[in-house]
Parts: C-alpha cells; structure tokens; sequence
C-alpha cells in the first residue's frame, strides 16, 4: 500500500523487539467476540487512477456551477477566488500542521490568525474577532449561548429576516440546551415586524439578518437602541460578507455581536461546506467569547510573536465550565479568507461589492421585464426575491431542465408557508456576465 | 494573627469588626501561576457562604473563588481587576478580592486557623 | 586544464566560524526570513486584484451606503505570494517531520485526495441547487456513509457535523432525544465521564445540561468497573467513553461496560477520536456501542489545516439511528435523495432531533475522506490499524527504560510517559517537549491525560517508516541522557533555534492584544 512505509521485514524486526510473536498479541486487550479475523465486507486497495475514476464519474452526474448561468445564494455564494489562494494554502506548511499549541514554531499559523481577526474586526466595524468558528449558522448559535452568558437571561427572539436553517440550529441548540426562543414569522421584503414589542426583561439577545433571508438590507439602529434600553443584547447575522464593502457594517449600527458566514472570500462552494464563520463582538466582551483567540505577545528574547490566548475560556481547561465545546476553529477555510481579502485590499473589496451589487441591479432589472414578475425589494446588495405567478419549485425545476439554476425557492427552506410558496429569491455576483442575464430572462419567460 | 480563618478551597478571610475580607491563600496563588484575570462582584450583592464571590485566571487554569462566609458585598478589589498580579505578589495582603458585612459571625467556627491550615496544606505535598 | 577557478573562489569551508549564531542586519537568518504584519505592508494605491468598474448603474442601496475607510491593507499579489509564503516558513508540518502529537493522528495526507476534492464536478456545486442537479454529490455522501456503517457495524449516520466536537454534541442530542421518546428525560439528568477524558466530553455533557459525573482510572489505566457500577442508577442518562482511551489503551472490560450501561437504560457514547488503533480489526458495534463520532480529519487523513476544517460525522446503533438529524442521504428508484424538512422525515418513518448546521456538512472532507477510504480498501485499512499500533509499541518497548511508562503495555496506537525519569533533574516535562524542537521534532502532547502527572503522549501514526521511528527514538534516548546528566540549560532555554523562543503567554492573557490597530497619529510639529 503507498502510503504505507514499512515492509514485512521491518515488522518482524519490530515484533522482535517489542517481544511479541504476531501483530495479533498487541490486541490482545480486545475482547475475544470482538475481534474480526477477516476483512470487513468493502472493496480491496485501489491505485490513484482508479480512485480518479470514480470520482470523475460521481463529478460527470452534477451540474458545476461554473458550467451554467448560476443565481443560487441563500448563505452560499460563488465568486471569484484568486488563483494565489488556493496555490499559498495547499503549502504543507499550512495543509498539514496541527492547531498552533506550540507557539515556537507555528508562528505562520498564529501571526495570519491575528491578521484574520484583524480583517474580521474590521469589515464588520467591531472591537475583536476570534479566529473563526465552523460557519455562519453554528456561530449564530454560539453568540446566542455567549449573549445568555453576558445577561445572565435565557430568551432569545429570532428575527423573520434569519436564515430558516440558521433558526434551525439555533433551535436546536435552544431545545437542548433548555433556553427560551421566539421564531417570528418569515419577514417578506416590503413588511415590517415589531421585534422591539417582544423584547422583555427577560430577553437576553434580538438575532437580525442583513441582507435578511429574502435579499432585502435592514436598519439595525432602532432595535439596537430598543435590545440596549431593556439590557439585551443585538446579534447581527451577516450571511453575505462582500456586502460590507458596501454597506453600512453592523458595527455602526449598535451591534453587540457579530455573525458573519465567511465562505464568499477564498471559499468554493463545496456543496455546503467546509465554511469559516466569522464572529465579532466589542472588547468587554471578550471573555465571554467562544472560539479560540489569537494574541500579540513577545518572546523570550523580545521579539514580536503571537500565541493562543485567553484559553481558559475553553473546553481543554475548563471542561464542564467552558463557554463552549468547540476545539477546532476553520483554520485553512480561515487562512484562504485572509489571503483572499489581503489580495482584495481595501480598494478591491469595496469595488467586488460594487460590481456584485450592479450585477444584482442589472438583473432585477433585467427579470422585472418579464411578464408575471415582481420584484419585492426596496434595498438590497447582491441578492433579491421575486414573485412568480405559479409556485417557484416547480419554475426552478423548469429553468434547471433549461440549463438555468435561477436560485432558491422559499418553499425548500419554508416548507408549509403559503404565503412564500410563489417566491424566489436569486443571487448575482461578478461571475455572472450580460450573456447570463439574458440567458436567464429567455429561459424564465419560456417556463412561466 | 489569629483572626485569620481559611478553607479546604484556599481561601482566606479575616475579620475586622462587622467586616470580613476574602482572598485566596499564598499557596492557592503559587499553584495557579501568574494570575491574568480577576472577576468581582458587584457591590451591593448578598453572598451566602459556599456561593461563587470571584473567579480567578491563570493563562493554564480558570477557579472560583467561594466566600466562605455569607453577607452583603461592601467593597471589591478593584487594583486586582486592573492589574492581576497583584494577586501573585501579595496574595494574603494588598491581592485581597472582596469584603463583605458579615450576616452571620458563627460561620467563622466552622473554618480552620493558620495552624489547621498549614497543616492541611502540608498534608497536600 | 581549461576548467580552472579563475576567481580564486574559495570551496573550503576553512575559514567559517563553528558558531553561526550571530545577529544580521536584516533579522532574518538566511532562509528564515523575518514578516512583519500584512498591516505593516499597506502601500496606498497597490491593489492585488484588477477589478473593472461596473459603470453607471441605479444603486438599491438605499441609505445603507458604507461611509469611511475600512482600514484594510492596500497589497500587490506578489507582496501577497511572499508574505504568506514566508509566514509559511514558521511552521512546522507533517509533510516536514514526525509529528508526534498524542491523540491528534497526525498521519501523511495524500495529495490525490486533495486532487479530488479540487474537480469542478465536486467543489463547484451549490448546496441548494435543484436536487436532481447534485446527485454525484449525493451519491458521494451515501457512499461515504456506506463505509462508515460497514467500518463500524452500526446501522444510521449523520453525516453533518462540523468537528469532532460537534460530533459528539450530535450523538448526545441522539441520546437525549430517545430518552425524550422514551418519557425518561425528566429522570435522567447524569452522565458519567471518566477523569481521563478529552476536555470535550465534560463540555459536551454540560452545553445539554447533564451534570458531569466523574469515573476514577484504575492504576492499570482503565475505568474503574467498580466504581463506574456504583454510579449507575435510573438517573443515569449516558456513559461517555473514549476506546482506545487516552491513555493509549483498549478499555478490556468494555463489553462488560456497555452490557452495564444497557441494563441501567442508558446509553453508550464513545469518542471515537482513536478510531484509527481499530479501524478494520474491530467494529465498535461489535463492542455494544450506541453513537460514536469519526474525526475524518484524524482516522481519514483529511488535513489538519493548522486548526481545522474537520468533520465529525456521527455513527449510531439500531436504538438511536431514527434520532439522526436533519439533513440525510437517502436512495430511492430516481436516484438520490436528500431528507431535509421534519415532513419528508415523517414518511421516511424516521423522527430527527433537529439540524446541527445550515448546510450538509463537510462536503469538501467527505470527499477527502472517501478518496483514503477508497485508496487503501478493506486490507489496507486493517493494515493502517497493525501498523499504527505496532509503531506505538515500538517506540513504547524501545523508550520505557530511558523514559518511565506509568502502565503496562501493549498500548494500543499512542505510548504514554510519565515525568519520572526526570524527577531530580530540575527538566520538566514542558522543558523537555521544547528541547525536541531543536532536535527538529515537533513535541508530543504534554501534560495530557490528567490521571498521568506530567504525561508525555506519544502517536507515531502508521505513515512513519521505522528509519524515520528509530531516528526520533534515538534522539529521545539522547535527551533522557542528557536531563539525567545535568545538561540543563539544554532544557530550560529551549528552544534556542526556531524561528521564536518561548513566548510571554503571561503577558498576552494579562493585557489582550486581539488585533492590529493602527499606530496614533504623531503630534502635529508645532
């Protein structure tokens, strides 16, 4: 087997030391019923062609997103990534080494940790970062636990504007974990929701998507000052990060908390994952942060370095007292999120979301020419929802069948919802070219 | 001075008039290594003796701090917060954490003198 | 004679010094080089991307325009490409050395897998896209899935979580929820973990609100079966056990255990963090296990990434399989097909607990994993096992009189040390891990298990040749010598050759520093 170094000498050289006759004595702590003699009913060793095989079969029966006119977000987007990226992170030094827990010769990993939350810090106009959580909606539920730590309250109210499998796991979380939850209604672009009137004494946080599930851009300003006036907290989720080169950061809207999903800087779309959730908050509290942390510090002949800090928060030390159970943070998604904003730079960042949030306009524009369309959206960035006169699945499936994938229909996501069941909600970004526009508007007006 | 009492949880509180100031002991602080961080409570907080007054970090270890006697919190530490290694350089001094007006003196009997704890402390090694 | 040195160039090596430690201009020593902050680098006007300005166009932005400077660095490509590349020269990897690390699996990742992961029919695949347009992607995840169960004789995955970790947060949602079904939820408030445990488990037991109940080590290593029996009662929800444990060894009596735990009307967890000791030699639903987790980033060689991603999947028992969450796989006669709604679940007959992310999981790691999978087949897998577990005990036979061992072996995949071999010589065990890496080692996991004082773990992995073992244990041979010898400042110091020296830990926890912030503007001159 090649990735197998030893030989059958070397193996009875070792046994000899070892003072063993056989592999089978170092089981020998394996209860009898347990042990399999024989090879478990799977197929024999393959060689590298053969393992390619399979895969480009398995590849041949998918539809790549590259390969059509594509106009799927909700949560994932597909952009551009660099081709320096995916070059500077399969280095072996960065592939193939552990969590840095040995500062002295893993300050590659630490020092772009810092630049990380540097960057994070800084696009979503917060004090700090960590360095990283799994992805958007498992750092959602984490910074509601963390807001239940900071007020010491158990109720947490979920705006309509949340992605409805990000108020999944935070559910779930909620149920297990027996904390209180109020879900409202899905909020369509053009209505408004009281989340102000549900905030009590008791709640310990207010969870509000921008742009919100369905595209549309919400002002976060007066539910911050209303969460704040009652002793709760703000969690803003931002499930689009290009969006903050153009939009106001939650962070100058009163956030305490903020969740971004990171996947649209240096990540592919990989069927949902791995993903880097990003997840800020301001400096008091910091302690009460999930997640690793990396800091500045000095060694010990005076030179700048950078170590995990604050990691009695953590679940290695504190154990049952920990803030969270987390061990691993998205280190490689994270460190292709860093290069790729690195390569970005304040001007490419802002001028990729201004390309995505054209893109978007032209299409809108573009899809309201078609007879039976409405566009419900007043303020959106890259990403709007659209009412279709017959049921979005099956126009969705019609368009797929046309070499189109137009996007999501809201009844996957909100199954049992009348009232979405015609809706929408489509995604452009700089991939998507005049001919995709078109291609999509054609095939669209054929299927409705 | 025999108006010191201490715990089985290395914590050390002395008592002067109706007041009982709490810290933890010179070889609580030696086992935890360099402090980095203290949480206080707030003034004005009622503790009841066994609750959770502080907590106190190392960068290896993270403990609370349980009063050991019960009453109304009537000062904190705040040079500790700001500065925690204060705790390390004078743990039974200047690194005190809490003060509280006692509520009931009677809890004090049950708590060992310097004696008793040395010995305890002792026993440990 | 044509070929002659014209220039006089020296080719001896006569007059070098035999110290080379000296201090440059630059701070870099040749190869190594210096870096300071990207933030550092930021150069108004250079951009490392070429973006075409979109035009004229109606902005929808409303009045959410982002006003002000963001403060990111303003960098070309090629200061992009050596920034990263030289801060990549501060770390140590896998693909450099033996890295020993106790209960991480550090083990060769093979590039074809990455090769696969990187097909466009694979990563450029949209987790929402119509399904009829991601049945490759399916079918990869059923197959995956297929191995797992056949590698663990145990009936249902999920496949969804993100990490280990998540994982086992997984299979004790499982647990509960079948508690919940059984109206036994109210009664059974207590899991029992034993002192030699991951940190996560405790963790994990606390985050569902479980009181975390403690089982002793036996000095042999294992549970305690009297005292873990003496624990168990209706107010018990679970057993979280790590097999092998951490300590490098097969739990013995575990089948016993989990014939306990059942008639108690709990349930079994196992952390399957060292699933790699065992994979193709026994199946752990052979051993009466209800949910265990595969960290597909340790067992499956998916790579480390300097801290993750991994993936978690989650394999479970005929009793707690109906309980998995949302989403799963499932094959029908049009192909794949994805349960994603409590609805479809409802007439699949099935009664998930929830969903643990937004998404299907780590499809990326799935394919990695499955590409391994596929390369070493069932033999090469049983292989994996033999050998990770014969070099463990080689380097446990040929070290425990230069070391001290606290138990007996065989050990299983890892071999456990003790810092009494250093007892009088004024190393600690912290000392002694940072003098490997001057040797060129990255250390061992240190001060882990807890039951072992000063417990220095040791995980060769199978991937190690026995010249690459024997190197490292001579080395360790070396170092045991020299602490016993007095040679202290070997220790202490260390370590003296990498690119940073032990750093202030102290000092970052006491006055956090999280991030880069820009210098204060200089007082204007007056």
């Amino acid at each position: 087997m090649r990735y197998l170094p030893l030989t059958e000498t070397d193996r009875r050289e070792m046994l000899g030391v070892i003072g063993a006759k056989s592999v089978d004595e170092l089981f020998r702590d394996v209860p009898e019923s347990a042990r399999r003699e024989g090879l478990v009913d799977l197929p024999r060793r393959k060689g590298e062609l053969e393992v390619e095989r399979v895969f480009a079969q398995m590849a041949a029966k998918n539809v790549a997103a590259g390969s059509v006119p594509f106009f799927v977000g909700g949560g994932a987007y597909r952009h551009h990534v660099p081709a320096a990226v995916d070059h500077l992170i399969q280095r072996s030094e960065f592939l193939t080494s552990y969590t840095p827990y040995q500062p002295e010769i893993s300050q590659g990993t630490l020092q772009y940790l810092f630049e990380f939350q540097t960057q994070v810090a800084m696009i979503t106009g917060m004090d700090v970062a960590n360095a990283s959580m799994y992805d958007g909606s498992t750092g959602c539920g984490e910074a509601v636990l963390m807001a239940h730590r900071v007020t010491k309250r158990r109720k947490a109210v979920l705006s309509g504007t949340l992605h409805p499998q990000y108020a999944a796991v935070v559910k779930n979380l909620s149920d297990f974990a027996d904390y209180k939850l109020e879900i409202m209604p899905p909020l369509l672009p053009g209505s408004s929701e009281d989340i102000a009137a549900r905030i009590t004494d008791e709640t310990s946080c207010v969870v509000v998507q921008t742009p919100g599930f369905f595209g549309e851009l919400h002002d976060l300003r007066a539910i911050a000052e209303a969460a704040h006036a009652k002793g709760a907290l703000l969690i803003a989720v931002v499930p689009e990060i290009v969006s903050l080169g153009a939009v106001t950061p939650p962070g100058e809207m009163g956030a305490d908390i903020v969740v971004g999903e990171g996947q649209s800087i240096g990540n592919g779309l990989n069927f949902g994952g791995p993903y880097v959730g990003l997840f800020a908050t301001r400096d008091k509290y910091v302690r009460q942060m999930p997640g690793r942390l990396c800091g500045e510090t000095v060694d010990a002949d005076g030179k700048r370095g950078f170590v995990l800090t604050l990691s009695t928060r953590e679940q290695h030390i504190r154990r049952e007292k920990a803030t969270s159970n987390i061990c691993t943070n998205s280190g490689l998604c994270c460190l292709a999120f860093t290069i790729h904003m690195s390569l970005l730079g304040e001007d490419g960042y802002r001028q990729l979301a201004r390309i995505n949030h054209a893109a978007a306009v032209r299409l809108a524009e573009k899809l309201a020419s078609v007879p039976g369309v409405e566009i419900l959206n007043k303020a959106f960035f890259n990403e709007f929802t659209m009412r279709l006169p017959k049921p979005a699945a099956q126009v969705v499936d019609a368009l797929a069948e046309k070499g189109v994938l137009g996007g999501i229909p809201a009844s996957r996501l909100l199954p049992g919802v009348k009232e979405v069941e015609d809706l929408l909600i489509v995604a452009s970004t700089e991939i998507n070219t005049d001919e995709d526009r078109a291609a999509y508007a054609a095939a669209l007006k054929e299927v409705l | 001075m025999s108006d010191i009492r201490f715990t089985d949880q290395h914590e050390w509180v002395r008592v002067e008039g109706d007041i009982a100031t709490i810290g933890i002991t010179d070889y609580a602080q030696e086992q935890l290594g360099d402090v980095v961080f203290v949480e206080l409570p707030e003034v004005g907080k009622e503790l009841a003796a066994g609750d959770e007054a502080a907590v106190v970090e190392s960068v290896k270890a993270a403990s609370e701090v349980y009063t050991p006697v019960s009453g109304e919190v009537v000062d904190v530490n705040s040079d500790i917060e700001a500065t925690p290694a204060g705790v390390n350089e004078d743990a039974m001094g200047d690194g005190w954490f809490v003060k509280l007006r006692l509520s009931d003196p009677s809890e004090l009997e049950k708590l060992m003198d310097e004696n008793a704890y040395n010995e305890f402390v002792e026993s440990l090694q | 004679m044509s070929g002659m040195n014209k220039q006089g160039r020296p080719t001896s090596i006569g007059g070098t010094s035999a110290n080379g430690a000296r201090e440059t201009f630059t701070g870099n020593k040749a190869l190594e080089l210096e870096e300071p902050l990207l933030f550092e680098l930021d150069n108004p006007g250079a951009c490392g991307v070429d973006l075409d300005d979109p035009g004229e166009f109606a902005s929808h932005l409303g009045n959410f325009e982002r006003q002000g400077r963001i403060g990111l660095a303003r960098v070309s490509e090629p200061e992009v490409m050596r920034h990263f590349v030289r801060l990549s020269s501060k770390n140590y990897s896998i693909d450099a050395g033996l890295y020993p690390l106790g209960s991480c699996t550090m083990k060769h990742n093979p590039r074809l897998n990455e090769k696969m992961a990187r097909l466009p029919g694979i990563s450029d695949v949209h987790p929402l896209q119509p399904q009829k347009t991601v049945q490759g992607s399916l079918e990869l995840m059923n197959e995956l899935a297929h191995w797992l169960k056949e590698l663990t004789g145990m009936p249902g995955v999920a496949l969804s979580p993100k990490a280990g970790a998540h994982g086992e947060l997984c299979g004790m949602m499982a647990i509960r929820a079948a508690l919940i079904a059984r109206g036994e939820d109210e009664q059974r408030s207590r899991v029992l973990v034993p002192e030699s445990a991951h940190g996560t488990n405790p963790a994990t037991a606390a985050l569902l609100g479980y009181k975390v109940d403690g089982i002793p080590a036996t000095k042999e290593g294992r549970v305690d079966l009297e005292a873990f029996k003496s624990k168990l009662g209706p107010d018990v929800a679970a057993i979280m056990l790590t097999n092998p444990n951490t300590c490098g060894l097969f739990e013995r009596d575990i089948v016993e255990i989990a014939e306990a735990v059942h008639e108690a009307g709990a349930y079994f967890y196992c952390d399957g963090a060292n699933f790699n000791a065992i994979v193709g030699r026994v199946r752990p639903g052979d051993l009466g296990i209800d949910a265990m987790h595969i960290n597909l980033h340790k067992t499956f060689s998916t790579p480390h990434g300097g801290g993750g991603p991994g993936a978690g999947p989650v394999v479970f028992s005929e009793a707690l399989a109906p309980f998995a969450p949302l989403p799963y796989v499932v094959s029908g006669k049009d192909g794949f097909r994805l349960v994603e709604t409590e609805d479809d679940a409802k007439a699949d007959g099935t009664q998930p607990f929830g969903r643990m992310t937004a998404f299907h999981g780590q499809m990326g790691m799935f394919v990695r994993a499955l590409s391994y999978m596929l390369s070493h087949g069932s033999d090469g897998l049983r292989q994996v096992a033999e050998d990770a577990v014969l070099n463990a005990n080689y380097v446990l036979a040929s070290l425990k009189d230069d070391l001290s061992a606290p138990f007996e072996g065989p050990c299983m995949h890892e071999a456990l040390f003790d810092d009494r071999f250093l007892k009088g010589t004024g190393v600690e065990t912290l000392d002694f891990a940072k003098a490997m890496i001057d040797e060129g080692y990255h250390p061992m996991t240190m001060y882990f298990p807890l039951v072992v004082h000063g417990a220095l773990l040791i995980e060769p992995t199978e991937t190690e040749s026995k010249q690459s073992v024997d190197l490292f244990i001579a080395t360790l041979k070396d170092l045991a010598r020299a602490a016993k010898s007095n040679d202290k400042d070997r220790f202490t110091g260390a370590p003296y050759m990498s690119p940073r020296r032990r750093l202030d830990e102290t000092g970052a926890a006491r006055k956090p520093v999280l991030r880069w912030a820009p210098p204060a503007p200089a007082q204007a001159a007056e």
